[in-house]
């Protein structure tokens, strides 16, 4: 069989040497090309450093993780990352924050100066597909939350990465400016196709955007569940009043709630 | 409140310009206040000019002595701002290396603790006998006690760096030289030009310092010298001319601050800010 795009295999984290905490252990998770997986699970079950050791910010304590057949070893320039916290530069417009990886990744770093023309036009049809079309002189500080989180996601993309790492970037909107963003990033995720792991705990959120929804169990996490979503795309809002998709999100309620049960009867001396 | 959400935009407008107006005197008029009070004081308690000397004394002193005071604040300016400049090039230098490795942070900051601890008054014999009285004992005091501030806060603005953002950065392979470049210098720009205000206003303490302790010129040694000849009003005209230097330095620090770090003041609707960046 083909190796996955993303393929993690038993892989274990440790913080703070051999007494500190177990993040994850035995976890594995394969991620086809083009794929867009949500994972999802109670707080602190380590979502967070299943991104940070996909991207090769942080090595595994144990196992080994392969993106593109190749062994990560170090930061891997073919991944973009979105987070919670917008993180934009307030002393750069948006346009200049958009473009900010590419004065980092090569192969545009070296072209940046040549091409800045075409870049720039990349960089504006990108914001203009997330609906931040006239806003590319303001600085992020001029910005609702929602807009600042539309402008990181357009970072996150510029430099057309293979791999989209996602987490949490919804999680500090209010449900209104969620939803749309759930819309802008399909339709991101529809033009563009890169492989998506978007860390979550929105149910929801994970039903309405991915193609796979993983449940991790709770620290040290694993993933302990698995759902294909089969709805149809271009999702819109009314395919969340649908049968189908409550089913599927009380589907995933139960299988982690079962997973917590299990666990407490487990942790029970 | 209904009557006054019915005032008129042209009043309203009005009232903030009066209110811009009034700001932009207040200095003036508690500058001009002190003195008049200080005057009056004098003269109500009838204080010996050897102990007080009114502003008025104060005054023509300053224009009896205008060409000494000229040539020795001149003095005093360059030795300063020399000294100045050496500790922005140094503490800049020094403030990134600290704030971008804990390894070198961890092993030199108590040594700076320690260094800034000493007062400068003893360290400037050392250097009268290193340099010689004069010139360069008053810029090296000057440089010495402003590049302290300046190092811990460039320092600070580098290491408190978001680790999300270091991570977005990194995931791009982004070298520590890169994420130094593109976020850590610019983010520690506020917190540098916070310094310059700071160590500006040091530095003349320090160049005065050296001056009245081994020196041939500068306002330091020529308030020694009048104080000697118990010429008061002199001292005091030494005094309020450093005063007025100090003040116009910090005021130089603020105008390219301004300019240049807009984007930290946001959300105060300066319109100096709106075009900047």
């Amino acid at each position: 069989m083909a190796q996955a795009f993303v393929d993690i295999s038993n892989v274990a984290m440790r913080y703070g040497g051999v007494e500190g905490t177990l993040a994850l252990k035995g976890t594995s998770l394969a991620v086809a090309e083009g794929e867009f997986v949500a994972v999802v699970g109670p707080s602190g079950c380590g979502k967070s450093t299943l991104m940070r050791l996909v991207t090769g910010l942080w090595p595994p304590t144990e196992g080994q993780v392969f993106v593109d057949g190749q062994e990560v070893d170090g930061p891997l320039s073919i991944a973009g990352m979105a987070f919670q916290n917008p993180t934009l530069l307030p002393w750069r417009n948006i346009l200049d924050n958009v473009m900010l990886p590419l004065e980092v990744v090569q192969p545009h770093r070296g072209q940046l100066r040549a091409k800045r023309a075409d870049y720039e036009r990349q960089a504006r049809e990108l914001l203009a597909l997330v609906g931040l079309d006239g806003f590319e002189a303001k600085f992020p500080w001029q910005l609702s939350g929602g807009m600042q989180q539309r402008a990181s996601l357009c970072r996150a993309l510029i430099h057309q990465p293979r791999l989209l790492m996602l987490d949490e970037p919804f999680g500090a909107l209010d449900i209104f400016t969620r939803e749309d963003l759930w819309a802008v990033m399909q339709k991101l995720w529809l033009a563009r196709r890169p492989t998506v792991i978007l860390v979550t705990h929105d149910l929801r959120e994970a039903a309405f955007l991915a193609d796979r929804v993983l449940v991790m169990s709770s620290r040290p996490g694993r993933i302990i569940a698995e759902r294909r979503v089969d709805l149809p795309r271009e999702r819109t809002m009314e395919t969340t009043y649908t049968k189908e998709f409550q089913d599927l999100v009380h589907e995933l309620r139960d299988r982690i709630s079962d997973a917590r049960d299990a666990e407490e009867i487990a942790d029970a001396p | 409140m209904p009557p006054k959400a019915l005032r008129s935009p042209e009043a309203l407008a009005a009232a903030a310009r009066r209110r811009r107006r009034l700001e932009a005197w207040l200095p003036w008029l508690v500058i001009g206040g002190m003195f008049l009070i200080w005057e009056a004081a004098v003269r109500i308690f009838a204080i010996q000019p050897f102990i007080l000397p009114a502003p008025s004394a104060i005054a023509a002193s300053m224009v009896k002595w205008w060409q000494p005071l000229l040539t020795n604040s001149w003095a005093t300016l360059l030795t300063t701002v020399i000294g100045f400049a050496m500790a922005i090039v140094f503490g800049l230098l020094l403030g990134v290396v600290i704030g971008s490795s804990v390894l070198v942070y961890r092993g030199l900051y108590p040594l700076l603790i320690a260094f800034n601890s000493v007062p400068k008054v003893a360290v400037v014999p050392i250097l009268v006998i290193w340099f010689g009285a004069g010139f360069w004992p008053a810029v090296l005091t000057a440089f010495l006690i402003s590049f302290f501030p300046i190092v811990v806060n460039v320092a600070t603005g580098i290491a408190t760096v978001e680790p999300e953002l270091r991570d977005v950065l990194r995931a791009l392979g982004a070298s520590p030289t890169d994420i130094i470049r593109k976020v850590g210098l610019p983010r520690a720009m506020p917190y540098f030009f916070a310094s310059l205000k700071v160590a500006i206003t040091v530095a003349f303490v320090g160049s005065i310092i050296s001056e009245t302790v081994a020196a041939n010129e500068g306002i330091g040694h020529l308030m020694l010298v009048a104080s000697s000849r118990f010429d008061v009003p002199l001292v005091f005209a030494g005094l309020i001319i450093t005063g007025v230097m100090g003040v116009a330095m910090y005021w130089v620090a603020v105008t390219i601050e301004e300019r240049t770090t807009g984007w930290a003041t946001r959300g105060q609707q300066d319109p100096r800010l709106a075009a900047g960046g």
